[in-house]
């Protein structure tokens, strides 16, 4: 079973090679909305692309209002 | 032309039309790649009267008010035509607020009922906001788990009244629906539609775009939006069509479902459109030289086929891949809440696949123009709906001035505001805020906006009043939000933008400080309604004498900056 460290810092990784940004400039705090420059669409892009690594169904509503690393690692680490 | 003139109430014509076509398929919900169900106008029915009874029962009545804060799924239109059926006014509220949002929209609505999902109603019963909503005697929740106390909630699955609820009829002058197009950080802007409105917009749009049984829907913007509503469930529903409601909205699970459920219609704010052809388009860069050749031959031809009116035949043989994987049922893909850019929906025309672009505010019951493809105008937002009077007021040199539209499906109103009902419908013509002119043949053109809003390619209205909030108390002497295009006047409808404008104190600078305080707020915000930067200006706020910021006389003040430097990203 993964941590919270760990789930959070494997979602830092995804993001960053999805949106090709640098890993060291994402921290768990950022909003991902505004780091990765991207909109609801793609955010919804990544929230597929945790599923998949992860191996879990994130419902929506679970990441309604959601904007930051951090947060979208509890709701995950909450699936695993 | 659809004939609803012996109904006087959107219940009255949906009581009709579940009758009317008891065995057709009106709902389809699917989970990701699971069907959840599958139901009848006849089961619609029954799953909403015993709804209505138990709301009866509870006192409920006719004028009464009831929110809906739902997800798009059966359970939403099951509960509206429930309310409808006993006289009930609708409240259908943004699921995506915040709850504290959401609390000062149900206490400005009185709303005496709510209904909602349980996964919403959780965050709902832990703001602060909820004592606000002193009227609030109902909550209902869907979905929720067997052992929660719901915290002062019933489970809508068990809310049911055993008999015949009594069918309560309006007058069409009644309001139908409370639509809140704006207002959650200040001065809510309820509109009260009529039954009327609705039952004029439906003739006007399905005369354009009918339905019929074997249509289907496929229901992606919220239901709550003023489009939806109409597109993706009233009109619908009246003719005997099918909605497909997808509760995971994820873009691998939206382009399944056409294929899937054969879509007729599906509707589209900017955003989703232009992903799909930034989609579509890498796949046709991606095939080889010599298929690349053939296929943009087959556009070609397509193109020169189709100049003049949609061949839907025609194109699907022509360009079969490419209809395949919209299902080859795809009448229309219906975009709207924003303006679109031509060459966007150009490239679907192009496809055979046209797009029913036009212009619209919740204010005027949804749509006021539509493109009516005849030819296909992309450089429009076509022309007025049968039914619709378009006025320009005070036009300039070039005919370009505010948009005023006349109409039954104009709005009866501000919710207990006179004096913005006044301001925004003028001697019957509804105000729109916004800037056009018409062609020689009649279409219309928009040219920016003269209020201080924007829309984003979301299709999200945001007023600068509604985020002002979330900075007060920010160290400054003062402070205001503003639309970068109501300060400098743009010819566009897109890339609209929001500044804040902030006047430091004596000997005070922009720090790192302060510029962290900033984005920190900005980040509270729903991505959406967010400043793109800073302005900052050394004069003191023009002021009314109950010290209300003149934000027109401000603006006309900053405009003297240039606007490439004034505004400072954050």
């Amino acid at each position: 079973m993964r941590t919270i460290e760990q789930t959070t810092q494997e979602v830092l990784a995804l993001a960053s090679k999805h949106f090709q940004v640098p890993a060291n400039s994402l921290t768990p705090e950022d909003d991902f909305f505004k780091k990765l420059g991207i909109n609801s669409l793609q955010a919804l892009e990544l929230l597929s692309r945790l599923e998949n690594h992860f191996g879990i169904e994130l419902p929506d509503y679970e990441v309604q209002g959601v904007s930051d690393f951090r947060t979208l690692a509890s709701r995950i680490q909450s699936r695993l | 032309m659809l004939d609803l003139s012996k109904y006087l109430s959107i219940g009255a014509a949906l009581k009709d039309a579940l009758d009317q076509f008891a065995d057709e398929v009106c709902l389809i919900e699917s989970d990701r790649e699971r069907e959840k169900e599958r139901i009848t106008y006849r089961e619609f029915k029954q799953r909403a009267r015993p709804l209505s009874k138990a709301l009866q029962d509870a006192g409920f009545k006719a004028g009464d008010r009831a929110a809906i804060i739902m997800t798009n799924q059966s359970k939403w239109l099951i509960s509206a035509y429930a309310i409808l059926y006993c006289g009930g006014v609708l409240v259908p509220l943004d699921y995506k607020l915040t709850p504290d949002e959401q609390w000062q929209l149900l206490k400005h609505s009185s709303t005496s009922v709510l209904i909602t999902e349980y996964p919403i109603w959780r965050q709902l019963a832990l703001a602060s906001g909820r004592s606000a909503a002193t009227n609030l005697k109902t909550v209902l929740v869907t979905e929720a788990p067997p052992n929660d106390v719901l915290d002062g909630a019933r489970r809508w699955e068990e809310f049911r009244g055993t008999g015949k609820p009594s069918f309560l009829p309006r007058e069409r002058r009644d309001t139908a629906t409370i639509v809140y197009s704006s207002g959650t950080g200040g001065r809510p802007k309820g509109c009260m539609m009529t039954h009327e409105n609705y039952l004029e917009q439906c003739i006007a749009l399905t005369s354009l775009y009918p339905f019929a049984p074997g249509y289907r829907y496929l229901s992606i913007l919220p239901t709550n939006h003023a489009i939806d509503f109409m597109v993706g469930f009233f009109g619908p529903f009246i003719c005997g069509a099918t909605v497909v409601h997808l509760r995971t909205l994820r873009p691998e699970y939206v382009r399944e479902a056409f294929p899937k459920y054969k879509i007729t219609y599906v509707s589209l704010v900017p955003l989703v459109l232009k992903n799909l052809q930034k989609g579509l388009q890498a796949r046709f860069d991606a095939l080889p030289s010599g298929k690349r050749k053939v296929f943009n031959a087959l556009v070609a031809i397509n193109k020169a086929l189709t100049k003049s009116q949609p061949r839907l035949g025609i194109s699907r043989r022509l360009l079969k891949q490419v209809h395949d994987a919209f299902g080859g049922e795809l009448r229309a893909i219906i975009v709207g809440g924003a303006f679109t850019e031509p060459q966007t929906l150009q490239f679907f025309y192009d496809l055979g696949i046209p797009v029913a672009n036009g212009y619209g505010l919740t204010e005027a019951g949804t749509a006021i123009t539509v493109n009516d493809l005849k030819p296909f105008r992309a450089d429009t937002v076509g022309k007025p709906l049968p039914g619709m009077e378009v006025h320009i007021v005070n036009p300039d040199a070039e005919g370009i001035g505010e948009v005023s539209v006349r109409s039954k499906t104009v709005m009866s109103g501000c919710l207990n505001d006179p004096e913005l009902t006044a301001e925004t419908i003028v001697d019957g013509w509804l105000m729109t805020g916004d800037l056009g002119r018409f062609d020689s043949t009649g279409h219309l053109h928009l040219f920016g906006r003269e209020k201080n809003m924007i829309v984003t390619e979301e299709g999200k209205n945001v007023y600068p009043e509604d985020v002002e909030t979330v900075f007060e108390s920010l160290p400054v002497k003062e402070f205001s939000v503003f639309a970068a295009n109501y300060i400098w006047p743009q010819r566009t409808m897109v890339g609209e933008e929001l500044v804040l404008v902030i006047h430091l104190e004596a000997g005070q600078i922009l720090t790192d400080n302060l510029r962290r305080d900033i984005s920190a707020r900005n980040s509270r915000l729903l991505n959406y309604k967010r400043i793109h930067g800073v302005v900052l200006w050394d004069e003191d706020f023009p002021r009314t004498a109950s010290l209300k910021i003149k934000r027109n006389a401000l603006a006309e003040r900053l405009a003297q900056l240039d606007r490439a430097k004034a505004i400072l990203p954050l």
